[in-house]
């Protein structure tokens, strides 16, 4: 079993082009990610690591070469199988923190209305209140996200994320807007549930220590190649692809435990 | 003293304040109104409050001579009911519209171009078409109304659909949604206090053409009455019944804000 994983990477990227235009965002870029990595995205404005998020999200199609999720073409829409979180914006204001949350299973279960009633409300409503609990939400289920602050926000687009048990979690800049003391406890929140729920992570962001801390794999975008006379003659590769010391088998096994003691005893 | 930019009234002076053009108003017109009827006391121009409503005391609630019918009351339902109506199935056409070109790309194409065309083209410019097309009956004045109220509906619902940040279409694209759940679950609930605010900043121009088509063709209604009686230079019945028709709107207006705030109470709370 864990063979066939091995050999079947969970995502994989064939001499990937990306261009707009004549704009060459991202050019040969081909890399493999086995499933349960905490992938982190680092590297200038502009570098094309949104980019190559929004292709994984199913948002951009790659110009040429191939972009697989287990072995085939990764679908060319946003669907369960990814889910999201952005900087800001990716939850929906007209819904108390519960309904933001039910509304995935609701999508799921009432293929029409996208609105669930009576005792199947009632079902997805205990699973919805669990996963707000073990994201710190409770004490905040009937608030509306205009009366949350910026990180209890993220807590909710996080919860979102995760009802539908996407395999893989796209974090774009997901820290960027929080004060350092609370970004420190998401940080912790997000290990402790990509570890939970076996995700595969993919993360942008700014701040190159939190991609060391995050990442079991740390990717540097850059451009291999530069013209000053024609800057977007050439597109943005992954010009480091560094692994990082808490890899996830030994994670698994000692570091885990560990963390798991050390967040019980913070919570 | 501190600079006029920076000096602001109290609470009860700003009530003060805000009372006080009214009560100019009232005064300026009671004096030349006393004036005018001193000089001679049948002139029309400037009836006195006692005037005015012993007129309006007959409109409604004497019946009337030649109809046995309350004028009064029989105008009010009538308008109502024209503006209602035409109000109405605009919100509901702009709507459908705004929301379907606003979110959905391949209806945006061919319907956008026509909207704003149609947007452009002057009501009442319209208002002899309509007449010869659906005849002098309701249904010209309430297409009318619909006519001059619709696409602007549209038109502004088209603009804050399109406002929505794409981060949540995303999202619920993530969290499993069909395109007709996003409709229902995503842009409606979150457009529908939009299509409050649009209603009520249409309504005035909805009157507009209600009195407009009243005024041309009709047998009842608050703007047939004020265009018939001034003929009569009845400014005893013109100044109370254009009094009502702002009174009207401005409940009107206040029921509608009141009705947004109660139901999308996180809409009104700094929330978009």
């Amino acid at each position: 079993m864990t063979a066939m994983v091995q050999a079947q990477p969970l995502i994989k990227a064939k001499n990937l082009w990306k261009k707009y235009g004549n704009n060459i965002v991202l050019e040969r870029l081909n890399i493999s990610v086995n499933a349960g990595e905490f992938i982190t995205m680092v590297g200038t404005s502009g570098c094309g690591k949104s980019t190559f998020l929004k292709m994984l999200l199913g948002m951009e199609e790659p110009t040429s070469g191939e972009l697989l999720l287990d072995g085939k073409p990764i679908p060319n829409e946003p669907d369960q199988s990814r889910g999201i979180v952005f900087q800001q914006y990716s939850v929906f204001p007209h819904l108390t923190v519960l309904e933001n949350v039910i509304i995935a299973r609701e999508f799921e279960h009432s293929p029409l209305l996208g609105k669930l009633f009576g005792s199947k409300k009632k079902n997805v409503v205990e699973e919805a209140k669990a996963l707000l609990d073990s994201v710190g939400l409770t004490p905040a289920i009937n608030k509306y996200p205009h009366e949350l602050s910026g990180g209890m926000k993220q807590r909710l687009a996080i919860a979102q994320a995760l009802i539908r048990q996407p395999r893989i979690l796209l974090l774009d800049e997901p820290f960027g807007a929080l004060d350092p003391g609370i970004r420190a406890d998401m940080h912790q929140l997000i290990l402790k549930l990509w570890r939970e729920h076996n995700l595969t992570v993919f993360m942008v962001t700014h701040d190159l220590s939190e991609g060391f801390y995050l990442g079991t794999r740390l990717w540097v975008f850059d451009k291999l190649r530069r013209d000053p006379h024609a800057p977007e003659a050439f597109g943005a590769s992954i010009t480091y692809d560094l692994p990082v010391t808490r890899r996830p088998a030994e994670v698994r096994e000692i570091d885990v435990l560990e963390e798991i003691k050390a967040t019980e005893i913070k919570l | 003293m501190k600079r006029l930019i920076n000096l602001t009234p109290t609470k009860p002076s700003r009530w003060l304040l805000g009372i006080l053009p009214f009560v100019l108003i009232i005064l300026i017109y009671i004096i030349s109104s006393d004036a005018r009827l001193l000089e001679n006391s049948t002139d029309k121009l400037l009836p006195s409050f006692g005037q005015m409503g012993e007129t309006i005391h007959n409109y409604a609630l004497e019946p009337s001579k030649r109809t046995g019918e309350y004028l009064f009351w029989v105008d009010t339902y009538s308008s109502l009911k024209r503006l209602f109506l035409g109000i109405g199935i605009a919100a509901i056409l702009g709507f459908t519209f705004g929301l379907l070109t606003g979110a959905i790309p391949t209806f945006h194409a061919p319907v956008s171009p026509l909207l704003t065309i149609i947007s452009l083209v002057p009501p009442m410019a319209l208002l002899p078409i309509l007449f010869i097309v659906f005849g002098l009956d309701e249904l010209a004045k309430v297409a009318l109304i619909v006519i001059g109220v619709a696409p602007c509906i549209a038109r502004d619902i088209q603009r804050c659909t399109l406002e929505i940040p794409q981060e949540q279409i995303i999202k619920a694209q993530t969290l499993g949604a069909s395109s007709l759940q996003v409709l229902l679950r995503v842009y409606i609930p979150q457009l529908l206090p939009r299509l409050i605010s649009s209603v009520r900043l249409t309504l005035g121009s909805g009157w507009l053409f209600l009195i407009a088509a009243e005024a041309i063709a009709s047998t009842d209604g608050l703007g047939y009455r004020i265009f018939l009686v001034r003929r009569y230079m009845s400014m005893d019945v013109i100044l109370p019944y254009v009094i009502w028709i702002t009174l009207l709107a401005f409940v009107i207006d206040w029921l509608l804000l009141k009705t947004s705030q109660k139901c999308f109470a996180w809409h009104h709370q700094g929330a978009h």
